[in-house]
């Protein structure tokens, strides 16, 4: 198998980080992409407007429970002005791999999450890009 | 003796590669693959006799009528029509339903009357009725399926009542297969005086159709899931219907006589046809049931038992795979839904495109049957006449890589 499904990737849909869901938080935002059912809930913590903690829930495919896992990591620390500078390039550079126009809305849905959350933006990241 | 090898020969799509692998189509129901001869049909209207059809007083329009015209007939003969005034060219399957939902339904039914739909339709025949619903405040219902992807006969009988105006039906589902029983719905239709709309898109490209034997009012089907081109379609109706129905839209080439106060309409088929037709595309389908017929429907139906047969048995070793559907190969098409374990669709179907396989993901416009089943999305394998014993191996073995990938 090539690159599209390596380690990296299988291994945070096996075993992601940061699942689960946070008790009081202060921010708490789900989505989901009803053409391939995939669903993703974050939730997050701030303490002096950083990630504290963040936690997230969902189905869906690998890339994009995967890319979930991983974006928390990224941000998970990071003040809301760093997420905000945070691009769709920054996550998919991350995931390491070259998605199609259908699978990269899987593997933007959980930034959408994250943004939608923390600025109430509600289009998909890098629509524009790609209409 | 159907030799599937000389019937890929002349599917030129077939000597290319994907992801360094041969080919391993297995999504006609999304669309077919097309025959040379198909493709040659309208490269040569564009290279020799490209021309608007209809009162053209040269050459090449005769000649382009004369093809448009002689497709038609061919069209008619495909599907036993009494008579090529009763086929309608359209777009696809979903225009011709909606042209009997607009047409049709909003001159002949009124507040209180009843379509009658089943739970295995594909969006575009629940749509156009939840519009004409909203519009003229009819009632629709809906036939459920059972477990192994029946339709609920039982509960047919139950909602068949002199309510019902129009049964709108599927003759073979795009997800599950089945094969419905429509010579039996539309006796039952006709006796408490509905008509019958059938929708062809599945039943068309694989089976003999024959709508005087079936003795319904309306099919309709596309070209592209037939070997033909996409932006070609058919509305066989009843030519008395026809007759009696008003214009769908309205335009140039479907009226007999316009003055700036009022406009009478021309006589069938091109009452329903407004504007400059899919002139090239009409004749590629003209090609493609050509191409049909000199293998024969039925050798084609034969071939897709035998594959599917040879399918179900091969699919039901694979590990944690849920078929959704009928499982005698005699009820149902080439066409295999499955779940395999807790993978995600589109993750079986991206490690079968990197060996070359093409199946669809997703919820195959018919999110109602999904959520029946209980799933958001589901893969699907499908066959047609091109399809071999040794491709139903590939994905086979492919499903097992999936396991690998995702243990």
């Amino acid at each position: 198998m090539d690159d599209f499904y390596r380690e990296y990737i299988l291994d945070h849909y096996k075993n992601p980080r940061n699942y689960g869901t946070l008790e009081n938080p202060d921010i708490s935002y789900e989505e989901d992409n009803p053409v391939c059912g995939d669903r993703v809930r974050i939730d997050i913590k701030l303490e002096d407007d950083r990630i504290a903690d963040i936690r997230f829930q969902g189905e869906g495919c690998a890339i994009s429970q995967a890319s979930a896992s991983i974006l928390t990591e990224m941000v998970k620390g990071k003040s809301l002005e760093e997420v905000r500078q945070l691009s769709k390039e920054d996550l998919l550079e991350q995931l390491g791999i070259s998605l199609g126009p259908v699978r990269i809305k899987c593997a933007l849905l959980s930034l959408k999450v994250l943004k939608a959350g923390v600025y109430g933006i509600r289009g998909w990241p890098g629509e524009e890009d790609h209409a | 003796m159907y030799d599937v090898n000389a019937v890929r020969a002349q599917f030129p799509v077939f000597q290319r590669k994907v992801n360094g692998k041969p080919l391993v189509y297995l999504d006609s129901t999304a669309t077919s693959q097309k025959p040379l001869a198909v493709i040659e049909a309208m490269d040569e209207f564009y290279l020799r006799y490209n021309s608007n059809v209809h009162r053209g007083i040269h050459t090449l329009s005769e000649e382009a009528t004369a093809a448009y015209e002689g497709a038609r007939e061919r069209i008619a003969r495909f599907i036993n029509a009494r008579s090529s005034r009763e086929v309608i060219y359209t777009r696809n399957t979903t225009e011709a339903i909606n042209l009997v939902a607009y047409a049709w339904g909003r001159a002949n039914l009124k507040p209180g009357d009843a379509v009658l739909i089943t739970e295995m339709e594909h969006h575009s025949n629940i749509v156009p009725w939840q519009i004409l619903r909203d519009l003229v405040d009819i009632e629709l219902r809906v036939v459920p399926v059972t477990d192994d992807g029946y339709l609920d006969m039982e509960a047919l009988d139950r909602l068949l009542d002199e309510r019902v105006k129009l049964v709108s039906i599927t003759h073979m589902s795009n997800v599950l297969g089945t094969i419905n029983p429509v010579e039996e719905i539309a006796r039952k239709a006709h006796a408490v005086g509905a008509l019958i709309l059938v929708d062809g898109a599945q039943s068309v490209p694989h089976l003999p159709v024959d709508v005087q034997a079936l003795d319904i009012d309306f099919l309709a089907f596309s070209g592209h899931k037939m070997c033909g081109p996409t932006g070609i379609g058919v509305l066989w109706g009843r030519e008395e219907i026809l007759e009696a129905m008003p214009p769908f839209m309205g335009g140039g080439d479907m009226i007999r006589r316009v003055t700036l106060e009022r406009s009478t309409w021309a006589d069938l088929p091109h009452k329903f046809e407004a504007g400059t037709p899919a002139i090239a595309e009409a004749i590629g389908l003209g090609a493609a049931v050509d191409f049909l017929s000199s293998l024969g429907m039925a050798n084609v139906r034969q071939h897709e038992i035998e594959i599917t047969a040879y399918a179900l048995e091969a699919l039901s070793e694979v590990p944690r795979l849920r078929l959704f559907g009928p499982r005698n190969p005699h009820h149902k098409g080439g066409v295999m839904a499955f779940t395999l374990g807790a993978v995600h669709a589109h993750d079986v179907a991206a490690v079968l495109d990197r060996e070359g396989i093409a199946v669809r993901a997703g919820h195959h416009c018919a999110q109602p049957l999904m959520q029946r089943y209980g799933v958001v999305a589901t893969t699907r394998a499908s066959f047609y006449l091109y399809t071999t014993f040794e491709e139903v191996d590939c994905l086979v073995e492919a499903l097992h890589k999936v396991e690998e990938v995702f243990a």
